[in-house]
């Protein structure tokens, strides 16, 4: 007799089915595809920790409830998001603006967008057919990828941007998503960026929402960076203290192009941020970093696969991790180089500074290399402070708290010393001084 | 002054300083010679506030302030300052990142105001020029890539910006080339002064030269076997330190 295999699923699972099957009527877009991407959750749930990929990071025990998605926000709520955004005020730059996942303030900010950059809500594309929307789905490595797959399925709104070929907007393009709620609520954003030939621009990516709110934003940003061009990223999760932040960002390269992305995390509960990226055409590079500050119970997750699926391409991985109290930390970097991706430069790197006893790190870094004429390499730390550092400087005069800072910042500093526009340097190194201070 | 009165200090067990008594006057130059394993450089370090040491007995007093019972950084504020052997490289740390935090941590420490930072390069630039700094590794990180002679130029460099009571050289000739020797010595003497007191720590007689001592001491065993007059160094640089070490063999023995 064969034995009867019966799954148990959590009430997480069974709430996120019941949603789905009750949204899918007014959701954008083609349902079948909705419905494909969410058939690998109605076979398995939730990724569990005996999931390899979700080892560290185990959704279905941090997923408790299916959250509500949140609709369309009215006037009071957009007014209070625009309020409380503070990620990157100081930077000179222009900006869109998503609440709770739906772009708002469509009218005012896209017209004040640099002449030639287009952009349109992505529901208002599914509706509409768009035929940019071919261009989702881009990076192979990420299709499969659970996460991406429940964005794909529930996703509601956000944009399709186009730069057009050798633009190079002066300013950042900002992408400020603000969530706003009294009680838990999800969202699930994606936006699409056609970095078309020879066109060059910095996106900043912001994330914030309310303290105390256990919320779970479930976001995903496409790149398709077209030849010769050059694509400067810098991201913030600057999420409530509950939230339940899931993310992932996909690159497909072009040839001879440029893509540089930086994700800072201070905020959220639980959050994991997954990069795929795939080199596509020769002759580009690529430098994937990470600053990640954790403190009290948070747990933060970077996950990352660099395909280098064409010859003579160059990645550069750099992550920097400070964990305090019992906080958790996780980084999973795979580098693949495919069978004919000849003379690839691949080198990934993962530092980590506990502050406490109670600290965790989990470091994954994987190389799967198939071609026989490339250098890649990785590397991996996980340590305390230095104390004979520490006695020198204090021997200087600085208070154990002031001289750990002054460590602490210099551990981080290279990632961020690394961007080139001041203002956003600036703001991110501030908020790393801002976090420091408050471990005291 | 500082006064040290009957330390005794141990790390894992061994016991590395054995009563050791001493005391600095102002304006006094104090050398400490000894063989290698006497004790030197712990004496040092518990002085500066290290944390390795188990302090069992004894006090450090400076202008009658017991320094064990207070942190490095209070030390220091206090007025202790201790040139490291092997001035420690920091990456990342911009060098007047460090010497503006350092300053105005002892600034504000004391309740003084603190340095802005046109008054802070002023003074970093009179005090470099006179240890012929050169002013790109000031703009370097703290020590990277500096060479052995450049280290120590730079720990006087801070010795002379946060203007100690107690200064402590621990074998500050150490890997230093006759120029260099010059000018870290002409730095220190710069600094000599009727409120100032030196503890200059050696294995030679060399520096002694150059920094003239007001009274040297013999360490070995973990304490002060004998005083003397300046002279006291050439002695030992003609007999070397033979006739010290044999009570630290005998007590070895009768242990």
């Amino acid at each position: 007799m064969a034995a009867q295999v019966s799954v148990i699923r959590t009430a997480a699972e069974t709430g996120l089915s019941e949603l789905f099957d009750r949204l899918k009527g007014g959701l954008p877009g083609d349902v079948a595809v909705r419905e494909q991407a969410l058939s690998g959750f109605r076979e398995r749930g939730l990724p569990h920790r005996r999931v390899e990929e979700f080892k560290y990071f185990d959704l279905r025990a941090l997923m408790r409830e299916a959250a509500p998605p949140a609709g369309r926000p009215g006037p009071t709520e957009l007014a209070l998001a625009f309020n409380q955004a503070s990620a990157f005020a100081d930077v000179p730059a222009a900006r869109l603006t998503f609440v709770n996942g739906h772009l708002a303030g469509e009218l005012s900010e896209i017209s004040a967008l640099p002449a030639g950059i287009e952009a349109i809500s992505l529901a208002d594309a599914l509706a509409s057919g768009d035929p940019r929307l071919a261009e989702l789905g881009a990076v192979a490595t990420a299709a499969t990828n659970p996460v991406y797959q429940l964005n794909t399925a529930f996703l509601r709104d956000g944009a399709v941007i186009r730069i057009p070929a050798g633009l190079a907007p002066a300013q950042p393009l900002a992408l400020r998503f603000v969530n706003t709620g009294a009680s838990a609520f999800s969202t699930a954003s994606r936006v699409l960026v056609l970095v078309e030939e020879g066109a060059s621009v910095t996106v900043l990516e912001s994330h914030e929402g309310p303290d105390g709110i256990g919320y779970q934003p479930n976001g995903v940003v496409e790149f398709v960076v077209g030849d010769r061009a050059q694509v400067k990223h810098v991201r913030l999760n600057a999420e409530g203290s509950d939230a339940l932040a899931l993310s992932t960002l996909t690159v497909k390269l072009g040839a001879e192009a440029s893509f540089d992305t930086l994700n800072t995390v201070t905020g959220s509960q639980s959050a994991r941020h997954q990069v795929f990226l795939m080199f596509a055409g020769e002759n580009s590079r690529a430098a994937v970093d990470g600053v990640t500050l954790l403190k009290g119970s948070q747990h933060a997750d970077s996950t990352l696969v660099v395909d280098h699926a064409v010859p003579h391409c160059t990645s550069r991985e750099t992550f920097k991790t400070i964990l305090d109290g019992d906080a958790k930390g996780v980084f999973q970097g795979k580098i693949i180089v495919r069978p004919h991706a000849q003379k690839t430069d691949g080198g990934m790197k993962s530092d980590t500074l506990l502050l406490s006893d109670g600290a965790s790190m989990n470091n994954k870094p994987e190389l799967e290399i198939f071609a026989d004429d490339v250098v890649c390499g990785h590397g991996a730390t996980c340590g305390a402070l230095d104390e004979d550092l520490l006695f020198y400087l204090r021997s200087r005069g600085l208070p154990a708290r002031e001289a750990e800072s002054l460590l602490l910042q210099a551990f981080v500093g290279p990632p961020l010393e690394a961007l080139e526009n001041d203002a956003v340097r600036d703001g991110l190194v501030a908020r790393v001084e801002g976090w420091l201070a408050n471990r005291a | 002054m500082i006064e040290i009165n009957n330390l005794v200090v141990q790390i894992e067990d061994n016991r590395i300083l054995n009563g050791l008594n001493l005391k600095v006057a102002d304006g006094e130059v104090a050398a400490i010679m000894g063989p290698n394993g006497s004790g030197k450089s712990t004496l040092s370090y518990v002085i500066a506030g290290r944390q390795d040491y188990e302090v069992l007995d004894g006090e450090i007093l400076l202008d009658g302030r017991n320094l064990l019972e207070m942190e490095p950084d209070q030390r220091a504020a206090a007025g202790v300052f201790l040139a490291f052997q092997y001035p420690l490289e920091i990456p990342g740390v911009g060098t007047m990142t460090f010497l503006k935090a350092a300053l105005n941590a002892q600034r504000r420490a004391r309740g003084e105001p603190e340095l802005t930072t046109p008054e802070l390069i002023k003074r970093v630039n009179a005090a470099g020029a006179k240890l012929e700094i050169n002013r790109d590794f000031l703009k370097r990180a703290l020590n990277v890539g500096f060479s052995g002679g450049e280290k120590k130029r730079m720990e006087i460099l801070q010795m002379a910006l946060l203007e100690p009571k107690f200064c402590i050289l621990d074998e500050t000739d150490s890997g230093l080339d006759i120029d260099a020797l010059r000018i870290v010595s002409e730095g220190v003497n710069a600094l000599r002064s009727a409120d100032r007191s030196f503890l200059v720590i050696t294995h030679y007689q060399r520096l002694l030269n150059h920094i003239v001592p007001d009274t040297v001491h013999v360490m070995a065993d973990g304490r002060i076997v004998k005083t003397g007059g300046k002279e006291l160094a050439l002695e030992l640089e003609k007999n070397g330190y033979a006739d010290y070490r044999q009570p630290a063999a005998a007590s070895a023995e009768a242990a």
